[in-house]
């Protein structure tokens, strides 16, 4: 395999000016909740999604668990 | 739902009633699937239909008197499909032994005698020794098949009937030549006690002679019960020509007698009633509706050598010109029962099951919520099967149980409360009145669209009409009941009727057509005319523009469908407006822009093909009375206007006018309100609406702007982000392209906005939205 992929871009919380690493996140829906890794302030917790995870994936565990 | 409701429902389809070929022969031979092998090219296929119904496959086909070809509905656009031929083509290019039944395990096997080696008897052989019976056989003469031996139109080759009667040595049946039963032989007590059950298959003389102890007609001839062919001894019964001849001989009817009369002994043996469930035995006419003239005329195909049959290519070719018979008229028409590939009677089951299950998936919950509930379907069925008041059930029933999944309806449901909230919602007599005449109810979406009309309309009313015209903005309740919220949509009612009440219940004129159907179907005490009635009533005032030369295309909204009076006076005010006109097809079969229902919101791919389905009707531009009509239909690159347009318009080019879009839909909404307010009532609105725009300034691209609107995120919502962002501080900067990216979750969904400031304002870079909460779920 060539070509690693491309670091995440570096995100700088706001408020705290501390670089978002990965970190446990919880989503909840419908009753529903769930551990994940997403990137995160390691201070304030401030959490970012991505695009391709709002639009892609959550999207697609939002509709399951509408269905059930 | 109620499981009997649905049943009913279920029924009302008829697709899966059978083509009228299969219908009108007597052992309902598949012949519509028969010709689906056939004119793919796959004969051996068709013949593997016909062994499965033709106990003797290869004398049938040839001798057979083919009643289907009578009803044929290919005989409305040319001639009948030849059907017998076919089958014969299939006998003699596709025959293969291993396509004939087996013998089955009987569970009890019994013993049956069989006398009469005919084609009644030896059907009645043939099935019960499948059925895994033993079976003997007793024949007078000398040989199987007497009478067909002789057949002469045209003769039966030998080697036919040969082939034949292997399958009664592969099913071990026995059978007894030159054995008489009756006097002279062996006698009927035998056959009575010696057998577990008997068939009579004696040709159509009489049999008084034979001394049977049997209850005989007038004639001679055994009393045989037409349904069961049970005779008056329980476990005898006959059939064949001795029940229906002896004037005409009819070799499938023969085959039917046989066939159900091993049915009735089947039966008898498995103690079950010989009478159930026989509604369809024979021939019957078929409910299936074929609608034929969709269909251009073909003659028969006829084959270059007339004694030998089709070749294989002449009855492909005789197969292709079956239609094949089917009904789908509400498929054909409609963009989302199509998108599921199948048809209501299904559609219906699968909804219905969706309903009834508590675990698991709900697959059917997007089907039952994209149908555009316009009711085209049912005006198009022969049976008038309301698939839309169905789907609007199931919605309902989802939303009663807490099961209604909140992506599909929220963003059309806040847009309904943004209406029938203080940012929008009016309620006023004309100003220096105190009482009203008449009632202005312009609608929300014409509102959001073209709000220069409506300030310009309801100014022509409160000229034009004596008494007072009041002025209500707001909102029918249609989306809520599009939703099966039927609460919601009751109380948006009732506010509107208490309003109504308040203001000495006035005659209500209505520009929108949804409106109109709303307040006919669940307010049918409302005096509500349609504006384009009034305007042929008080005449137009004069157009501000020339009308356009082309002449355009008429789309009358669906819900205007069964409206011929609205639909009349439209056409009326064009003529008067001076524009050439022509109708869309049929105006009583118009059809939805894919706003209906809230399909675009649960279903955006069906919906846009809705739309292009509708704009691909006539090249000319169209002229249509509904805002979200007219809107789709730019936003899919039709060019249509607005009645309106050519009546108060000022543009140079309506038609080109692009949609508004959500965003702007509310904030036109809002400005509409408030310029109303300080125009006719003089007013200065508090803080919303006209004047500078909201803060902060968005600068907003139209690559993000339609990504926005696909994605159902306003510019308030991207507002919002923006505002909680930058007054808390709460926002993260990517260091590479120093943009910054905030969320908010102003209530369901999470918004996300990409951002740099620029100038006075913000530079919109992306925006995307979940549903899915960080951390704990807000509780509800």
């Amino acid at each position: 395999m060539s070509g690693e992929k491309a670091p995440p871009p570096r995100l700088i919380c706001g408020k705290c000016d501390q670089e978002l690493s990965m970190g446990k996140v919880t989503l909840a829906y419908m009753g529903n909740s769930f551990e994940v890794e997403l990137l995160r302030c390691p201070q304030c917790h401030l959490v970012f999604v991505p695009e391709e995870l709002a639009t892609g994936k959550m999207q697609q565990v939002e509709l399951a668990l509408e269905e059930k | 739902m109620e499981r009997l409701r649905v049943q009913e429902l279920e029924a009302q389809c008829i697709e899966e009633a059978p083509p009228a070929c299969t219908a009108t022969c007597p052992i309902h031979l598949d012949a519509r699937g028969m010709m689906e092998f056939v004119r793919k090219g796959d004969i051996p296929g068709g013949f593997g239909i016909v062994a499965r119904f033709l106990p003797f496959p290869s004398i049938i086909s040839r001798i057979c008197d083919h009643p289907c070809e009578l009803l044929c509905k290919r005989a409305e656009a040319g001639e009948a499909v030849r059907i017998n031929d076919i089958e014969r083509a299939c006998v003699d290019h596709g025959y293969k032994a291993s396509a004939l039944p087996r013998a089955q395990r009987a569970q009890r096997k019994k013993h049956v005698a069989v006398v009469g080696a005919g084609l009644s008897g030896l059907t009645a052989a043939v099935d019960l020794a499948v059925k895994g019976h033993e079976v003997t056989v007793f024949e007078a003469k000398s040989r199987t098949f007497d009478r067909i031996r002789e057949w002469r139109r045209p003769p039966l080759p030998a080697s036919l009937i040969e082939t034949d009667l292997v399958q009664l040595g592969t099913l071990g049946i026995t059978v007894q030549t030159n054995t008489v039963v009756g006097a002279g032989g062996m006698s009927f007590r035998s056959l009575a006690d010696g057998f577990d059950a008997a068939y009579l298959g004696l040709g159509s003389r009489s049999v008084a002679d034979l001394a049977l102890d049997l209850e005989l007609d007038a004639e001679g001839r055994i009393v045989i019960d037409p349904l069961t062919f049970a005779t008056s001894h329980p476990q005898i019964f006959a059939g064949g020509c001795h029940r229906y001849g002896p004037a005409v001989y009819s070799p499938i009817t023969s085959v039917h007698d046989g066939r159900y009369a091993a049915m009735s002994i089947d039966r008898m043996f498995q103690g079950a009633s010989l009478s159930a469930n026989r509604e369809t035995q024979g021939p019957y006419p078929t409910r299936l509706y074929t609608k034929t003239s969709d269909y251009a005329p073909l003659p028969a195909v006829v084959p270059a050598d007339l004694h030998a049959g089709f070749t294989a290519a002449e009855a492909v070719a005789e197969a292709t010109r079956c239609f094949p018979c089917h009904c789908l008229e509400c498929v054909k028409v409609c963009d989302f029962l199509a998108h599921h590939g199948s048809y209501p009677k299904r559609y219906i089951r699968e909804i219905y099951n969706n309903d009834c299950i508590v675990m698991g998936a709900h697959k059917a919950n997007r089907m039952a919520n994209t149908c555009s509930l316009c009711g085209l379907c049912s005006a198009v069925c022969p049976e008038h099967l309301p698939m839309g008041d169905f789907c609007l059930e199931a919605r309902q029933s989802m939303v009663l149980r807490g099961k209604m999944q909140p992506s599909f309806h929220d963003f059309a449901l806040r847009d309904m409360a943004f209406s029938t909230g203080d940012a929008f919602a009016l309620a006023r007599h004309q100003p220096g009145t105190t009482s009203s005449a008449a009632l202005f109810f312009p609608g929300c979406q014409l509102s959001a669209s073209s709000s220069d009309h409506v300030a310009a309309a309801y100014a022509y009313l409160r000229q034009r009409l004596p008494g007072g015209v009041g002025l209500m903005l707001g909102c029918c309740g249609a989306p809520a009941h599009w939703g099966g919220e039927e609460g919601l949509f009751r109380s948006a009612l009732q506010s509107l009727e208490d309003e109504w009440e308040r203001m000495g219940r006035p005659k209500i004129i209505t520009a929108c057509s949804s409106c109109y159907r709303v307040f006919k179907d669940h307010r049918p005490d409302f005096p509500v005319t349609s504006l384009w009635t009034l305007f042929e009533e008080i005449g137009l005032p004069p157009a501000r523009k020339a009308p356009p030369s082309g002449p355009l295309a008429i789309h009358d909204p669906c819900t205007t469908r069964d409206e011929a009076d609205v639909q009349r006076s439209v056409r009326a005010l064009l003529d008067r407006i001076g524009v050439a006109s022509q109708d869309i097809g049929d105006p009583g079969l118009t059809s939805c822009c894919g706003f209906g229902g809230l399909m675009s919101f649960v279903n955006p791919d069906v919906a846009d093909k809705t739309i292009d389905r509708r704009a691909r009707e006539s090249d000319a531009d169209y002229v249509t009375y509904c805002a979200m009509c007219r809107d789709n239909f730019a936003r899919r690159g039709k060019r249509a206007l607005h009645v309106l347009d050519l009546v108060f318009g000022t543009e140079d080019d309506p038609a080109a006018r692009e949609d508004p879009g959500f965003s702007s839909r509310q904030e036109n909404r809002a400005r509409l309100k408030a310029r109303l307010l300080r125009e006719v009532w003089g007013e200065i609105p508090a803080d919303e609406g006209e004047g500078p725009s909201p803060l902060p300034r968005l600068f907003i691209d139209p690559g993000v702007r339609a990504l926005a609107e696909k994605r159902l995120i306003l510019e308030s919502d991207m507002r919002g982000v923006i505002r909680h962002a930058e007054t808390s501080g709460v926002k993260i900067l990517n260091r590479e392209t120093g943009h910054f990216v905030a969320s908010h979750q102003p209530a369901a969904v999470t918004y996300w906005v990409e951002y740099s400031p620029r100038g006075e304002g913000f530079a919109v870079h992306n925006v995307y939205s979940h549903r899915m909460s960080l951390g704990k779920e807000p509780s509800s």
